[in-house]
């Protein structure tokens, strides 16, 4: 149903997905720190590159992303039945 | 508003059934301390915050917590899957399937369901950050009581990653506060 080469993909995207919250949450309260700003645009990139790679292979995982024919936003696996 | 997105903050994982540890883990499912308390709390608290910093900070840590209520109810989900009534009844939970099956219901470890009278919103904002710390403080406690109960490598981990989470709202909340203490200082509202 779902591949080993899947799933690392989508444990990096989780991976790097913390690191951007992690350090969006920490410049709510520093909006001033160019650092952590530069950090957060550096990992977001990485994100959207990822996130791209990954919906290009396996499929959407937003509803707002670009789907094929017919929609695939609904086929699993869903997040709660993936072993990691 | 909000996007689902397909993906786990945490790659949340177990090694095996634990019906009894699903059981305590619904105190962070519909407990007083739960997620699901943190989430409502912080998104209800946030439209009457007065600075930015603050209604950006109680907008993504509520978020978050949403995020780490869909860890828990995967931690339950993978926990008691494929359980039968039998088994179910013998771990403490046949209250739990009279009434829901295998499905989650946001209930505390007692069965005792969820109510909004767990959170406030004060509409003062040193108030309810203080709220907010304490709450912190609450679900890292009870995460250390969830990781004594349990030698699953899985759940270990994904609930020490939960605990270090309460760890770092606690510190945003506390800046938050030193923030909003400054405003209020500022705008003499005595």
């Amino acid at each position: 149903m779902y591949s080993k080469d899947m799933v690392d993909l989508l444990k990096e995207i989780m991976a790097v997905d913390f690191v951007v919250y992690e350090l969006a949450l920490f410049l709510n309260t520093h909006p001033m720190d160019r650092r952590a700003l530069e950090d957060h645009n550096n990992f977001a990139r990485r994100s959207q590159e990822l996130r791209a790679m990954y919906e290009k292979k396996y499929g959407p995982l937003t509803l707002g992303s670009v789907s094929e024919f017919p929609y695939q936003y609904i086929n699993n696996p869903w997040p709660w039945e993936i072993r990691y | 508003m909000w996007y689902y997105v397909k993906k786990l903050q945490y790659p949340a994982n177990v090694s095996r059934t634990d019906l009894g540890m699903a059981k305590f883990l619904y105190a962070q499912y519909g407990g007083p301390d739960s997620e699901l308390s943190a989430a409502v709390r912080y998104l209800t608290q946030r439209y009457t915050m007065p600075i930015p910093q603050a209604k950006a900070t109680l907008t993504d840590i509520g978020t978050e917590e949403l995020a780490h209520w869909e860890i828990i109810g995967t931690l339950i989900y993978k926990l008691t899957d494929g359980a039968t009534p039998e088994q179910m009844r013998r771990a403490g939970l046949g209250d739990h399937f009279t009434q829901h099956d295998n499905a989650l219901y946001p209930h505390d470890a007692a069965g005792v369901p969820w109510t909004a009278a767990y959170i406030q919103a004060t509409g003062d904002p040193i108030t309810d950050l203080y709220e907010n710390m304490a709450a912190e403080q609450k679900a890292r406690t009870t995460y250390e009581h969830l990781i004594s109960l349990t030698d699953d490598p899985g759940v270990i981990a994904t609930l020490s990653f939960l605990r270090q989470r309460e760890v770092v709202h606690f510190q945003r909340f506390g800046e938050t506060l030193m923030l909003v203490r400054e405003y209020m200082n500022k705008k003499h509202v005595f």
